[in-house]
């Protein structure tokens, strides 16, 4: 991106339009505090609260039910509890990625963006969390996943990616919460110091911590905010890697292979730029954030979408390639029924979602136009989850033996699950756009300041 | 921050004490019957074996309860007027067993057989404790899983030759241990499988 700059110097080069800091402020900070669109948020918040409750009485029912009421059955023992499992926690990579990993190696353009990524993330992972518990035959003893000294003398199987999945999981979600707060406090401090009421002077300035942007202050903050992105950038990797270990470790065909933890943590991280492009374009048409979210952040989040969706289609084609290399029988008879069998649609849908449809990206003016960027981004989020069904149904409805061959259809409950937890998902956005600055302010401001500086450099030569 | 730590370490304490105390596993705890029979006095008093009420022990499961007509083996000579006995009376009289409360109860997910620990050696009183010196049944023992796999991961020490296995002052000899692993020897204990998932759980 750098050197773009010295080889069109017409181009709108700068991140940021230059603006005054107080505009930025006034534009991020006044949303919560004078919250522009009540009518239209309450009406998204009433429709995602209903899906919410639909989630609440899914898991209620499944509860007293049991796991009999979803469409798993011998010898589909995962259905689409997993596969949204799955699709949740990747959309959730994303996010840890854009603020951590993009802050350590100073890529100053995520500052208009890691805010709501992160918020993404977290809901995202709050969704996924609840599918390994809802999914146990006994759910109110899912604390025997974890390792304490207990009455029966038992610790848990640490040779199984089942406990290490736990482990990756858990701490994905305190590190997310933990490094999205970290990041909101100088905001919610500005919020609080703006806040005429006395209410929402109280409510921020307890979650502000009593900030007051000392000197001292910032130097710890950017200390503990550092240290916390430099923990969470592993995480990523090995929150992913744990699920696809949690597939290739068992011996079935179309799963057991080396290229999947790899290969996951991509697919991951492209749903989940999926998922924040679309939500950086229906946050700034809805808010009007034009000039902190630019057209060039939507051109970098496209590129690097591109990049991601890329390297997971190279998996696709290494996934194909190894099980004909193989010459293994069985893993051969999985790939064609892939391809032609009963669930074929759910590999083609994904083919065509998520690689067929992003070429588009290669087009400069397809990437600055949110409208197609995000059409390109419910499909990659769609085609991703087409991919996660066909990975857990179509090597599990085929055992080895033709006797113990079955089928998967998913009941209304399981749809509701899915359902549910897009609504919970939505429930938990209106909720953050509502109360919390969705953009961070004073990581914008800084690069406003670097590009300042920059430009009277240029004036002065 | 230290507070918060404080109180989950605290919850964890007192959360870990309370599934091992009394009022969860039931230890020691005499529970209600409908007729307060004492084993002391059946047992240490009158010398009954074991067996002569609990008849199965030796090749079923459960060891058994006994049926009425057991009881009236005795009691319809002795004690005939006796107000205690009167259930006893009234369930040969009506014909429906009595009700015993359960004192020794494993979930149903545990597939306990009395026949093998006898055969192998378990003396009663190695769980049961000394039921000679109860007025009224009790649990000796917590029943948790902890407890179990403490005897199935080094059953030697709580072995006895099986012809002590229904004494209920039988002592170890002075080299206890050895002689542990002797018996483990001579009833082929196979001490590696006995921690199989599958050996109590079907």
């Amino acid at each position: 991106m750098a050197d773009e700059r010295s080889v069109n110097p017409q181009a709108p080069t700068e991140t940021l339009p230059l603006q005054p800091y107080g505009s930025v402020s006034d534009q991020i900070a006044m949303i919560p505090l004078h919250y522009p669109l009540r009518r239209r948020w309450l009406i998204g918040l009433a429709a995602s609260a209903l899906f919410t409750l639909l989630l609440v009485v899914a898991i209620g029912y499944l509860f007293y039910a049991g796991v009999g009421i979803w469409g798993i059955n011998s010898p589909v023992f995962w259905g689409l509890a997993i596969a949204n499992y799955v699709w949740w926690i990747g959309l959730g990579n994303a996010g840890t990625l854009i603020s951590a990993l993009l802050l350590l190696l100073s890529q100053q353009w995520r500052n208009s963006l890691n805010r709501f990524a992160e918020a993404m993330t977290l809901f995202a992972v709050f969704c996924a969390a609840m599918f390994p518990i809802i999914h146990l035959g006994r759910p109110w003893f899912f604390y025997w996943l974890l390792p304490y000294p207990n009455v029966m003398a038992l610790w848990p199987q640490f040779r199984s990616p089942l406990v290490w999945d736990v482990f990756a999981n858990v701490i994905y979600l305190l590190v997310s919460i933990i490094f999205f707060y970290i990041g909101l406090i100088p905001d919610l401090a500005t919020v609080r110091d703006k806040a005429r009421g006395r209410l929402g002077q109280v409510f921020f300035g307890v979650l502000s911590l009593g900030w007051r942007g000392s000197a001292a202050h910032w130097q710890r903050w950017r200390r503990t905010y550092r240290i916390c992105a430099a923990l969470a950038v592993p995480l990523v990797v090995s929150v992913h890697s744990g699920v696809a270990m949690l597939f290739s470790v068992g011996q079935l065909a179309g799963w057991q292979t080396t290229i999947f933890p790899p290969y996951f943590v991509m697919g991951a991280m492209f749903s989940g730029f999926g998922v924040v492009a679309m939500i950086a374009v229906v946050l700034r048409h809805t808010f009007r954030l034009d000039s902190l979210v630019t057209t060039r952040h939507l051109d970098l989040l496209a590129k690097v979408l591109l990049a991601s969706g890329l390297i997971t289609s190279y998996g696709y084609i290494m996934d194909a390639f190894t099980a004909w290399y193989s010459g293994d029988p069985f893993e051969r008879s999985t790939l064609i029924d892939r391809f032609t069998g009963a669930y074929a649609w759910s590999y083609w849908s994904a083919v065509i979602l998520n690689f067929v449809v992003l070429q588009g990206l290669w087009f400069e003016a397809v990437r600055r136009n949110p409208v197609l960027l995000f059409l390109i981004g419910a499909s990659v989020t769609t085609g991703m989850w087409f991919e996660r069904y066909m990975l857990v149904v179509t090597t599990l409805y085929h055992d080895f033996l033709p006797s113990s061959w079955g089928w998967y259809v998913a009941t209304f409950w399981d749809w509701s699950l899915l359902a549910g937890t897009i609504g919970l998902f939505f429930f938990l956005f209106f909720l953050f756009v509502r109360f919390l600055p969705m953009i961070s302010m004073f990581e914008v401001k800084e690069v406003l300041r670097e590009e300042r500086v920059e430009a009277r450099n240029a004036r002065s030569q | 921050m230290i507070a918060a730590a404080a109180s989950v370490v605290g919850l964890l304490v007192v959360g870990g004490g309370v599934v091992r105390s009394d009022y969860m596993t039931r230890q020691d705890v005499v529970r209600e019957q409908p007729v307060p029979f004492s084993h002391q006095h059946h047992v240490a008093g009158l010398g009954l074996d074991c067996r002569y009420c609990h008849t199965s022990v030796e090749e079923s499961a459960t060891a058994g309860f006994p049926p009425t007509h057991t009881c009236m083996t005795c009691h319809s000579q002795i004690w005939t007027d006796a107000p205690l006995l009167e259930p006893v009376r009234k369930s040969l009289a009506t014909g429906t067993p009595l009700r015993w409360t359960w004192v020794n109860k494993l979930p149903q997910f545990v597939y306990f057989n009395h026949s093998i620990h006898v055969a192998k050696g378990v003396g009663c009183v190695t769980c049961h404790g000394r039921v000679d010196t109860m007025p009224l049944m009790r649990r000796a023992q917590p029943l948790l899983m902890q407890w179990c796999l403490d005897c199935h991961r080094n059953p030697a020490p709580n072995l006895r030759p099986r012809e002590a296995v229904f004494d209920m002052t039988w002592t170890p000899p002075a080299d206890a241990e050895a002689f542990g692993k002797t018996l483990v020897e001579r009833y082929h204990i196979d001490v590696g499988n006995l921690t199989h998932c599958y050996i109590c759980h079907r």
